[in-house]
């Protein structure tokens, strides 16, 4: 929690040269444009009860764009019941303003969700705007996408693969007939009103990745230009970093990024971007009730500033940092930083590793010397490794499969909703497995050894040990969040007959599952709307559905990641403490 | 037919004495220009009205400037007996400016008056012309198109030493590199044909060359290197980049379109440099080549800074031999100058749908070139049928002519440059085109485009698409696609798939050459057939390489360019397609359609590709010297120090007053004791 404090952190500083002067001269004036824009859209949106296709359409194709549409469709494998969804078949509308004279290859896109009710149609009403202005300048070194996606993450996820031709998530989708080459950056607009106080920056994509470190700076040297007040994590930056409340704001600001990062789950339209190379975020207008508003003009002023130096990028986003934690808008830790924090924290995992060889070896030793003994006990002792690590795993392997196959069971048999079905399956088979039979080694082998549960432990620890390690290469915080927990009391624990029933209970307040809900009720503590334990409850159970839901339709590593390889690692050390 | 010659007669006599006045200014004026810049293409052509006798030099290039000599007629018989000799030899190559033939048609009448031969002619003709063709989507297409052609060998031993019209600098480089053909693009943007339709001429985004030596060179790959160098040299563009690894000999997509039935690849060289940039450093030297320069004629619309606030520019070069006269027992060469530009109604119109040349070059025309011996602007008015107008023209001219061009019956309407008349009292020629309705209509799809695009995401496979689309109702037809690719993306050859419709299309002709690392690039040229009204896809996946460190560009996290593919095809025509016209036309043309309408040839340019390939952090060498030279330094010099040192066996040391001694001693550079 020191990477909070400032020496720790670094100034945000432009490492990409194009984007180094804020020398661009915005002269969007076209506000009032886009406000009546907004209200075309929300009319013609009330009428088709849905996307208003046929009017984006025309409106994009008399601005001077190439229009086209795709529609897709796509099957949940349970009915999404916070979005209330099932079987989801909608039309993505894009049009792309041709660089002149540009060949093609280069592009930057702006998407605009059209979400249900009256969301967002301020965003497509500025994107309608900014395309329009946009046409009629001559600079435009890479073509602009103009994308407004129908249902939002599943049009998004549509739309990226059509576009790349790859087909990962089962969706089904008309062949795309335009494109516009190698994508550079993308932005994603939600806008739901006509004045906002604030502009909020979301990062965390999809599997905890984050867009290249200058975009958000960029994001950052534009609100400063236009003097639009910007937020990260909903938080503003304050620059009293020595005083105990700057440090506790930093502090919680850094943790709500790394919850939400390490969730896995994209923070909104851009992070489905970052899988394909194209750094992006989202950025969010808040009607907040301070009394200083900004105008649609003055966000067009800062899209097009943005827009125009992603325009003067030679190369691709590359020179600053892919990984890093950001307790404000202007400080970041590096990768540098917060690896050892972790290192130190997978060393126990080794040391304890080592020293459990050392005590193998020793003890191996003198049997060795007694002859006959050792063979005994060394050779069921594979066997008696591989069948707990084979049963948990199968175990995982259970509570990845079959809650989304076993629902129609579930739905005759209970009187449950499908997704309800799904989650409580999950949490039965997790649970179950907690009682399943561990003791094998004593039906194959009488009763187990000291040198048994040793070896499994060895195991286990290497195992975690591997396992975190890569989880936290790919995504820090998921990783981080889990050894903090798990790495202590894992590598304690020893089937002790006295204190079973602490080892007991200490493990299950380590378990993945408890984790979460721990996360839970940490990230509302954090953005100060806290909940009550039944309400932290019922949010736990819509991030499970959440979290298969987003493994199926986005390809989230999270919920594999937990059921296959963490969650049968801890049944590993479950079986430890139980051992007889 | 003798009226019809004193006729002719006439008119040129009159165009002499009308002529004599002004472009005498003309000339003494190009003259003194001239003499402040010393050029070394025009000064020589230049300095044959020098040292010749001027007034006599200057009325047989009046005389020329009439409309209707014998001149035109000659390169209309010999534009004609191309497209005849190629029909014969090469069915799926005729000539791609088929467009100027075509337009030429309307002199067929002159053709009998071969024989006679008022006044003595030069050997060397040059003729400018302009089509400005409205597009449906609001934006306006203009092609210049300027000819020299010169009645000599190049190639016949006896040194060329006078030059007139054509430029020096090209016929030294065609003699010397003994050069059968040469072909030079630089285009800047890619032409939208969904919404442009087809150009007059196309060109791929970037610098495209292509040559055809003659059957006499030895050694083509050094003739081909050295070439390039000049031409660089001479359009001032990064042509010295064409290298082994980007040069392919297409077994049949390019052949000859002059003179000449020698098709052996061997003389052929190709290449495509897609990152090129082209800008005025181009257009400069381009301009340079021309007669007249930019000094008069249709060429002082070329205002640098109006060409590139456009959507599109491609200027172009063609060199190839044609026959003198229609017995073709002599050959002459034909330079070929082309500019293509598309103003974009957003843009530069200002999106109100008004165009005049002022509009887009910022210039009129105040008179025709006095060197040329015809000089005409088209207008496009097709669109525009007399019921419904879609447009007023103005200055409006009664001189109309119908041409077929790609397939479609197009009308112009013409306007003649070299009639004094239609100046008007301002002396300047101000070429108006107002719609009457604001809205854009929709184009119809062009029967054949392509699109091509790399799919897959991540930095070690991906998959190249092309997708070629025929929106004929119903005629199939065969396309050539020919595909050159880096030898950094390793082609899988055997994931070649091409589909249409769902089903797998079978390529009747496939041409691969495999790469060779860092030597050359994969060539595939396949035959396909594209069903009616169908979409065919060809993909195939590749991996990319990792490269040495030195080979990356400057800008490696830009990515590799792939160049364009080409697809040449003889595509149905639009008039052929067209199944409602039994109404109008007589029923006896209907049952078969006329040859010279049913198809026609197209070469279709796909984008160009963007791909990224795994690059390492090149701040890392710098980390790894920093590095290598810190753990050199310590283990050399520890080492040094133990293989120099004397040990000697140290005496039990004294008590604390002899270390401080030693101490002090040390500091003073004293020897312990």
């Amino acid at each position: 929690m020191g990477l909070a404090f400032e020496p720790f952190m670094l100034r945000t500083y432009m490492s990409e040269n194009a984007m180094g002067s804020t020398m661009v001269e915005e002269k969007f004036v076209f506000g009032e444009r886009a406000i009546s824009y907004t209200r075309e859209f929300a009319g013609q949106k009330k009428k088709t009860g849905g996307m208003p296709v046929d009017w984006l359409v025309k409106t994009m194709k008399s601005r001077g764009l190439e229009v086209y549409t795709q529609s897709f469709s796509q099957t949940l494998p349970f009915p999404d019941e916070v979005k209330e969804r099932y079987m989801v078949r909608g039309t993505n509308v894009y049009g792309i303003l041709r660089a002149p004279r540009g060949p093609r290859t280069e592009s930057i896109v702006l998407s605009a969700p059209c979400s249900e009710g009256n969301n967002n149609n301020q965003a497509v009403g500025l994107l309608l705007a900014l395309a329009s202005y946009f046409r009629s300048q001559i600079y435009w070194a890479k073509d602009i996408i103009f994308l407004v996606n129908e249902h939002d993450l599943i049009g998004t996820e549509a739309w990226l693969e059509a576009y790349h031709d790859v087909n990962m998530t089962g969706l089904r989708s008309s062949p795309m007939q335009g494109r516009a080459g190698a994508i550079q950056a993308a932005l994603s607009l939600e806008l739901s009103s006509d004045v906002i106080t604030s502009m909020d920056v979301a990062i965390e994509g999809l599997n905890g990745q984050l867009p290249n470190l200058d975009l958000v700076n960029l994001f950052y040297a534009f609100c400063q230009k236009t003097g639009v007040l910007c937020t990260i994590q909903g938080k503003l930056q304050r620059n009293d970093w020595n005083t105990l409340p700057g440090y506790t704001h930093s502090l919680s600001t850094m943790l709500l990024m790394v919850l939400k990062q390490g969730s896995g789950r994209p923070q909104g339209d851009h992070g489905l971007f970052l899988r394909y190379h194209i750094e992006a975020v989202t950025m969010r207008g808040i009607n907040s009730f301070r009394q200083y508003k900004f105008d649609m003009t003055t966000v067009g002023k800062l899209i097009e500033g943005m827009f125009r130096k992603l325009n003067n990028l030679l190369e691709r986003f590359h020179q600053s940092y892919f990984f890093y934690l950001m307790p404000s808008l202007t400080r970041f830790v590096s990768i540098g930083y917060y690896m050892p924090a972790f290192g130190f924290l997978a060393l126990i995992l080794v040391l304890r590793a080592l020293d459990l060889w050392v005590q193998l070896s020793d003890s191996a030793r003198p049997l060795e010397d007694g002859a006959s003994e050792g063979e005994q006990d060394s050779s069921p002792s594979l066997l008696t490794l591989a069948t707990p690590v084979i049963i948990c795993h199968l175990t995982g392997l259970a509570l990845y499969y079959l809650p989304v196959l076993s629902q129609e069971m579930a739905i005759q048999h209970f009187p449950v909703s499908e997704t309800e079905a799904v989650v409580l399956t999950a949490i039965a088979i997790y649970v179950a497995g907690l009682a399943l039979p561990h003791n094998t080694h004593r039906v194959l082998s009488g009763a187990g050894t000291e040198r048994g549960w040793r070896s499994l432990k060895l195991f286990s620890l290497l195992y975690l040990a591997v396992l975190l390690g890569c989880t936290t290469l790919i995504n820090f915080s998921l990783g981080f969040i889990l050894a903090v927990t798990m790495i202590p009391v894992t590598a304690f624990i020893q089937p002790h007959r006295s204190s079973k029933v602490l080892h007991g209970v200490a493990l299950i307040l380590v378990s993945p599952a408890t984790t979460l809900l721990l996360s839970i009720y940490l990230y509302h503590e954090l953005i100060e709307y806290p909940v009550t334990l039944l309400e932290c409850w019922q949010h736990f159970l819509t991030a499970v559905s959440q979290g298969i839901l987003d493994h199926h339709l986005y390809g989230s590593l999270l919920y594999p990641l937990i059921a296959l390889f963490i969650y049968p690692c801890w049944l590993q050390f479950w079986n430890i403490v139980f051992w007889k | 037919m003798v009226s019809h010659r004193l006729g002719v007669a006439v008119l040129v006599a009159t165009a002499i004495l009308l002529a004599e006045s002004e472009p005498n200014r003309v000339e003494s004026e190009k003259l003194q220009d001239v003499s402040g810049s010393p050029d070394a293409v025009f000064s020589d052509a230049e300095g044959g009205f020098k040292t010749g006798d001027g007034t006599s030099e200057t009325i047989p290039g009046q005389a020329e400037t009439h409309p209707h000599p014998i001149e035109t007629g000659q390169a209309d018989s010999a534009g004609r007996w191309v497209s005849i000799e190629v029909g014969s030899v090469r069915v799926e190559e005729p000539v791609a400016d088929e467009k100027l033939e075509n337009l030429q048609a309307e002199f067929d009448l002159q053709d009998a008056l071969q024989q006679s031969k008022p006044v003595p002619t030069p050997r060397d003709h040059f003729a400018e012309e302009l089509v400005i063709r409205p597009l449906l989507s609001g934006d306006i297409y203009t092609n210049f198109q300027f000819r020299t052609r010169w009645d000599t060998d190049l190639h016949r031993g006896k040194k060329v030493s006078h030059y007139r019209l054509f430029p020096k600098s090209l016929g030294q480089v065609i003699s010397k590199f003994s050069v059968r053909e040469l072909h030079i693009s630089f285009t800047q943007g890619f032409w939208r044909t969904t919404q442009w339709g087809q150009p007059l001429l196309s060109a791929p985004p970037g610098a495209e060359l292509w040559v055809w030596f003659q059957d006499s060179v030895a050694e083509v790959d050094v003739a081909w290197r050295e070439l390039t160098s000049v031409l660089s040299g001479i359009f001032c563009a990064s042509l010295n980049f064409i290298d082994s690894t980007n040069t392919v000999q297409p077994s049949a997509s390019f052949k000859p379109m002059g003179l000449g039935n020698v098709t052996d690849q061997r003389f052929l060289r190709y290449a495509e440099l897609p990152r090129e940039i082209v800008c005025t450093e181009n257009l400069t030297p381009w301009k340079k080549l021309l007669p007249c320069e930019s000094q008069a004629g249709l060429a002082v619309l070329l205002k640098s800074e109006k060409l590139f606030h456009s959507s599109y520019h491609s200027q172009a070069v063609h060199v190839r031999p044609v026959c003198k006269d229609s017995a073709c027992r002599e050959t002459s060469w034909e330079l070929s100058q082309t500019l293509g530009i598309v103003f974009d109604l957003h843009a530069s119109g200002q999106s109100k749908r008004e165009w005049s040349l002022f509009k887009m070059f910022s210039r009129t025309l105040t008179e025709p070139c006095p060197l040329a011996s015809r000089s005409k602007v088209y207008v496009d008015v097709t669109d525009n049928p007399l019921g419904e107008e879609l447009f007023d023209l103005s200055p409006a001219v009664s001189l109309q002519t119908q041409v077929v061009v790609l397939g479609d019956r197009r009308t112009f309407t013409v306007y003649d440059l070299l009639t004094p008349e239609l100046y008007g009292p301002t002396c300047s020629l101000n070429i108006l085109l107002k719609w009457r309705q604001q809205e854009s209509v929709d184009m119809h799809r062009p029967v054949l485009h392509t699109e091509r695009f790399v799919s897959g995401y991540g930095l070690q496979t991906g998959e190249i698409n092309t997708l070629l689309y025929n929106s004929h109702p119903f005629r199939a037809f065969p396309v050539l696609l020919m595909e050159t690719v880096p030898w950094y993306l390793r082609l899988y050859i055997h994931t070649l798939t091409v589909q249409s419709k769902g089903k797998e299309n079978k390529p009747s002709y496939i041409h691969y050459l495999p790469s060779k690392d860092r030597q050359r690039p994969h060539l595939l040229e396949m035959l396909v057939q594209l069903p009616p009204h169908s979409v065919t896809k060809v993909t195939v996946q590749f991996e990319r390489a990792l490269l040495k460190w030195t080979e990356y560009t400057p800008d490696p996290n830009h990515g590799f360019y792939i160049s364009s593919s080409v697809v040449s095809a003889m595509v149905p025509s639009v008039v052929a397609m067209d199944t409602n016209s039994t109404e109008e036309c007589p029923l006896f043309t209907t049952l078969f359609p006329s040859t010279e309408e049913s198809s026609y040839f197209v070469r279709v340019y796909s984008e160009p590709l963007l791909v990224n390939l795994p690059t390492p952090d090149f701040s890392m060498p710098y980390n790894v010297i920093c590095l290598t030279c810190t753990v050199v330094a310590v283990g050399y010099g520890s080492l040094y120090n133990l293989l120099t040192r004397t040990f000697q066996a140290e005496e039990p040391s004294g008590g604390l007053a002899k270390r401080l001694a030693n101490v002090i001693r040390r500091l003073r550079g004293v020897p312990a004791l």
